[in-house]
């Protein structure tokens, strides 16, 4: 059992060689094999990624770094090289059994949900190819790994949003998906290259006094996180900046505001997809990524400014749009956005010194993976039953699809926070932490964002499985098979008790200084009382507006706020107004002129030098006359005047 | 023979195979074979090169001047102190290998060629001998004969074989690539008569210091001479008509091989010799490059022909390699090799595919296609695994070379303003967005959505000649993405040798 402590590579491996052989081998011959042997190597993963997590936690440091595995991948010059391997922390850890979990319960979704398609095998290998870049990125010992895997989630993401390739639809939103993350990763590539060049300059300042940094490479986090190299790298002046652009990296891949536009597009993709990648792992990379630089940022604060009062907007800002959006999983994806902006202002709200906020976060990144990636595979379950994805198609599901229903509520209890479910613990966490440091507006923000979560959460249950159905289309509707409903029994225990672990024990932010941290940490009262209250409050509103069969109520209600209400369906026009950035401006005004310059006057340039060659040489042909005469005139004149030239010179 | 000369001279006894070929038939497996074999005697050559070099590639580091493997040395014509003088190191067995693939791929691409297949076969092989030739070549003499052996053939096989306006385009092709050769020789002859040695040795002139003045408008004449080859801006132009006319495995080879000369070049002979001129016009030609990388991925974006599209992709990527070399650091010249080699490959998939496809469709216009991965999903498959490596997606080779290049502009040097370095390489990285908006808009429209045409619905997907050809250069693509130490480790040394001289 140990051995999985000494090459722990075999929990990336196994998905990745599955990867390749069902690809290749299995998925031409026999689709269903293909998706068994998928499940299983990801099954196998997430067994050994327990066992790892619970001898790492129960170890004798639980709270230390180790690098058990790596190889050298790339030189650039010494101190600077990449060494690829596997980072083994209380966060790893733990990201690790999310990441192999939910997608172990996906994939035995999928078999059930994909059932009918004709891409089946191809979905299996495309799940494969994602959870290996997950779990590749989620042990990165240094950032530049982190970047590769970045890329290849992406890439995975790409190919699983726009897997009806034949939907036009589908392949808009994997194209801006990928092109806006891109566009963050732009940042995120240039940050790479500004720390690594103060790390190599500290390194080779260090490097010779501090036998700990010598070992490393500038790109390491362990270099990164130093606190020596940290104190070093902020005298530069340039950390906060290096900071701010790899954020947004990570604000791209977490969709943070400005760069989230492309998340509600990706529930294009299949549903358990939105629960695998745009739920519980690929969009909390971003959150991963701060948390990893985490002593860096707290050394920065005001880039962790920037950190708390972006996601504390988009946290905000999705909540509202949530109220409005009709499609089911859309209203997943803005809460999904929501959620995400909630954890990335915990991180900000935190510092090395007062660490509960970090650990909220990576609570509520934990707590969240289970109850979103339930939510969405039981909204599956639904668009399975019902083909459709608008809520006011919906209704009555309740007596049709008990065990979603069920599970669908638990979900709802838990994302709005109620007691004694997950989402409870982790929200209650995060609160206390803008609370207890001061950050009043965060504290308030927070406190309706969670109220609003409250809200639609609730709407959305409401209008799918209270009432009476409302089109033809949940007449038919019938619970899903027995290996949807597994996967939503599971996550629903999970929703149920992953609060009560206790996380403050285990994780917070690895700081060489030996700071000792306080274990537990009890309930604040004002927060409980508080935050509950506003989850009340929501489901309340909710359940008066959208519990009955009657929607006057609310019909009335928009038709007084109807202008402010389309601006806020309509996502604030962000959309219209990136498409307006993109064709008109970058397409229209400079793509288009590049290439009209290069063929007229670049080029043209070029053909106007030819002929003006052509037609030299064609009045220099008038010489060319075929007269011997006239030969012998210049063949005299040419000879005196050469030699009158070198009388000249000798002269 | 020695083993170099074995590989210069096989593409040329196969090109006499073929010239004797008794039918069309024969011609292709008369080369294939040749070629083949080419392949194979590379890939111990290789193994022989890691033998011999491992031995000191300690030494590497310190070293001064290029320490050459497997030499092949003697007099040709003495009296003008020229050699026949020929060796390898890292750079060169890169590109050495590099090559060998893609015209054992290019011969596999053109089995379909029909009209004249004996000349069209023959031409190519004496094309390669040529490209071959340069890279092993440490004489400048021989270097320059086999340049010019390179680029002459490239006149008729477009002119005869082509496309289109094929006449024009071959013969814009061949003449700004004379005018750059016609600046190499005065380039060369200069370094000849300056160095007082009498002699075209690349080794010896790399000791001799040349005079400042001298250097400064040697290095840029040479320069600009490689540049036009490597479609440096502003004397790129050539490449899109040309690359569009020519037939798929010219355009193979021109992109994939041809164009590197120009990379190759600007290392080896301008950079290595004229260490003070690459000091003086460095930051120039970044500049310059940088128009390059952005200006050639913002023209690819609205490009409606498939082989423009590609082409002006190709004006953007080898930018990339004249970047690196303009950097003047380890890890930039290290990505220009890097880079040479992987766009080498990707362009060759690249145009192999568009072959292909338009073998199928008979039309490169990229609006008149759609949703063809459905009849084709092989060949839409390898079109999106270039285009991904073209974006520079990890796990492929691009990506691999990308990142030294831009840590290599970043990172800056002594010479230069490190500032003005830093602003032209955060504008060069910001192709990397718009090499995604072209790479997946362009691929899309070919390749996703429903079927645009009715017709294209009864196509065929790769036959097994297709599949090998995109299998072998995919797979190349991966194995330096994935693993590349394999090419790293067969650079890195023969780089240091450059850079010591810089920092003299």
């Amino acid at each position: 059992m140990h051995m999985i402590l000494n090459s722990p590579w075999i929990i990336p491996a196994l998905p990745l060689l599955s990867f390749i052989i069902v690809g290749l081998f299995i998925r031409p011959l026999s689709p269903k094999i293909a998706a068994v042997v998928a499940t299983l190597s990801v099954g196998c993963s997430f067994l050994l990624s327990l066992t790892l997590a619970w001898l790492f936690f129960t170890g004798p440091n639980p709270s230390q770094l180790s690098i058990p595995w790596s190889f050298e991948w790339l030189r650039f010059q010494p101190g600077l090289n990449i060494q690829m391997g596997f980072l083994l922390d209380p966060i790893s850890a733990m990201m690790l059994v999310v990441v192999t979990s939910v997608s172990f319960l996906v994939h035995l979704y999928s078999m059930g949900y994909m059932h009918d398609d004709p891409g089946y095998g191809r979905f299996f290998t495309y799940l494969n190819l994602f959870t290996f870049s997950m779990l590749g990125l989620v042990i990165s010992p240094n950032i530049f790994q982190m970047y590769v895997f970045w890329e290849l989630v992406g890439v995975s993401s790409f190919l699983l949003i726009g897997f009806y390739y034949e939907k036009p639809s589908a392949v808009a939103a994997s194209k801006k998906a990928f092109i806006v993350t891109r566009f963050a990763d732009l940042g995120f590539l240039v940050g790479i290259l500004l720390l690594g060049f103060l790390g190599y300059q500290v390194q080779q300042k260090l490097g010779s006094s501090d036998s700990l940094i010598a070992g490393l490479q500038s790109l390491d986090f362990q270099f990164l996180t130093h606190p020596t190299v940290l104190s070093e790298l902020s005298n530069t002046g340039f950390l906060a900046i290096a900071l701010v652009l790899i954020y947004i990296g990570a604000a791209g891949k977490s969709a943070m505001f400005p760069l989230h536009i492309w998340l509600p597009d990706a529930m294009e993709g299949p549903t358990p997809v939105s629960a695998l990648i745009h739920a519980a792992t690929m969009v909390v990379a971003g959150v991963y990524l701060v948390a990893r630089m985490f002593p860096a940022f707290s050394t920065a604060p005001s880039a962790l400014e920037v950190v708390s009062w972006i996601g504390l907007f988009t946290s905000a800002f999705a909540a509202i749009i949530a109220c409005t959006q009709d499609d089911i999983k859309r209203v997943l994806a803005f809460s999904t956005l929501s959620q995400l902006g909630y954890m990335m202002f915990s991180l900000g709200v935190a510092n090395l010194e007062h660490p509960l906020g970090y650990t909220a976060s990576m609570f509520h990144l934990f707590t969240h993976a289970f109850f979103k990636a339930l939510l969405f595979l039981g909204a599956g379950a639904v668009i399975h039953a019902v083909h459709t994805n608008d809520v006011w198609d919906m209704g009555g599901l309740r007596k049709k699809m008990p065990i979603t229903h069920a599970t669908f509520l638990i979900a709802v209890l838990a994302i709005a926070g109620v007691w004694p479910l997950a989402g409870f613990f982790s929200k209650d966490e995060i609160l206390t932490a803008a609370l207890e440091g001061g950050h009043y507006v965060h504290f308030i923000g927070g406190l309706a964002v969670a109220g609003l979560t409250a809200f639609y959460m609730a709407r959305i249950y409401f209008l799918t499985f209270w009432g009476k159905g409302r089109t033809k289309a949940t007449d038919h509707a019938h619970e899903a098979p027995f290996v949807m409903l597994l996967p939503l029994l599971i996550l629903s225990v999970l929703s149920i008790s992953a609060g009560w672990i206790p996380f403050a024990q285990y994780i917070h932010p690895l700081v060489q200084s030996a700071q000792e941290h306080s274990g537990h940490h009890g309930l604040n009262w004002t927060v409980v009382l508080s935050g509950s209250s506003m989850a009340a409050i929501g489901l309340l509103m909710s359940w008066f507006l959208y519990a009955q069969n009657d929607f006057n109520r609310v019909n009335n209600w928009i038709s007084n706020f109807q202008g402010l209400y389309q601006v806020i369906k309509k996502k604030f026009y962000f959309d219209e107004i990136y498409l307006f950035i993109t064709h008109k401006i970058i397409f229209r005004l400079i793509a288009g002129p590049i290439a009209w310059f290069d063929r007229h006057a670049v080029d043209g340039s070029v053909n106007l030098t030819g002929d003006a060659v052509q037609k030299s040489s064609s009045i220099i042909t008038l010489i060319q006359t075929g007269q011997l005469q006239t030969y012998g005139v210049w063949f005299v004149l040419g000879t005196a005047v050469t030699l009158i030239f070198f009388w000249m010179t000798l002269l | 023979m020695g083993i170099l000369s074995l590989l210069i001279f096989i593409p040329f006894f196969t090109a006499m195979g073929v010239v004797f070929a008794p039918s069309p038939k024969s011609v292709r497996w008369v080369s294939l074979i040749g070629t083949g074999i080419h392949l194979i005697l590379t890939f111990f050559v290789t193994i022989e090169y890691f033998n011999l070099a491992s031995a000191d590639s300690q030494l590497a580091i310190q070293q001064l001047s290029t320490k050459l493997y497997m030499v092949e040395k003697f007099d040709w014509f003495k009296s003008f102190g020229i050699q026949y003088y020929l060796g390898v190191d890292g750079i060169s067995m890169s590109m050495v290998v590099l090559t060998s693939i893609i015209i054992f791929t290019g011969v596999l691409a053109s089995w379909n060629v029909e009209n004249r297949s004996k000349e069209f076969f023959a031409l190519l092989l004496v094309l390669v001998t040529g490209v071959f030739g340069v890279f092993l070549s440490f004489d400048l003499f021989l270097f320059f004969m086999f340049y010019e052996v390179a680029v002459l053939p490239m006149y008729l096989l477009i002119g005869i074989w082509g496309t289109g306006p094929k006449e024009y385009s071959a013969m814009k092709l061949t003449l700004m690539l004379m005018v750059g050769s016609a600046l190499l020789l005065v380039g060369i002859l200069a370094l000849f008569h300056a160095s007082g040695l009498h002699t075209f040795d690349l080794i010896q002139l790399a000791n001799v210091k040349f005079p400042k003045d001298f250097q400064n408008w040697v290095f840029p004449t040479i320069f600009i001479g490689f540049g036009i080859l490597g479609a440096l801006y502003p004397f790129h132009t050539w490449s899109p008509d040309g690359h569009a006319s020519a037939p798929t495995a010219v355009s193979m080879l021109h992109a994939g091989v041809l164009m590197k000369l120009g990379g190759y070049g600007a290392l080896r002979i301008a950079v290595y010799l004229l260490p003070e001129g690459a000091k003086e016009w460095g930051l120039f030609f970044m500049g310059l490059t940088t128009i390059n990388i952005l200006y050639g991925s913002l023209g690819a974006i609205k490009q409606k022909d498939l082989k423009y599209f590609t082409a002006y992709s190709s004006v953007s990527h080898c930018g990339m390699v004249l970047f690196g070399v303009a950097t003047l650091n380890l890890m930039g010249f290290k990505g220009a090799v890097l880079q040479m080699f992987s766009h080498g490959i990707m362009t060759g998939l690249f145009f192999g595919l568009i072959g292909m496809v338009y073998g199928r469709t008979h039309t490169r216009i990229i609006p008149e296609m759609g949703g063809l991965v459905k009849v084709m999903p092989w060949l839409g498959v390898a079109f999106y695994i270039g285009g991904l490596a073209s974006l520079g997606l990890p796990s492929l080779s691009g990506f691999v070379a990308e990142s030294q290049i831009f840590m290599g502009g970043f990172f800056g040097n002594q010479w230069h303003s490190v500032t003005a370095m830093r602003v032209l390489t955060v504008l060069s990285t910001m192709s990397i967005v718009v090499t995604a908006v072209y790479v997946l808009r362009g691929l899309g429209t070919v390749f996703l959505g429903p079927i645009q045409d009715k017709h294209h619905e009864e196509l065929t997907d790769a036959t097994f000649t297709e599949k090998l050809t995109t299998g072998i250069l995919i797979f190349t693509m991966f194995v330096v993405g994935i693993y590349p130490r394999v090419l790293v480790d067969m650079i890195e040394p023969a780089i240091y040798p450059i850079l010591n001289r810089l920092n003299m």
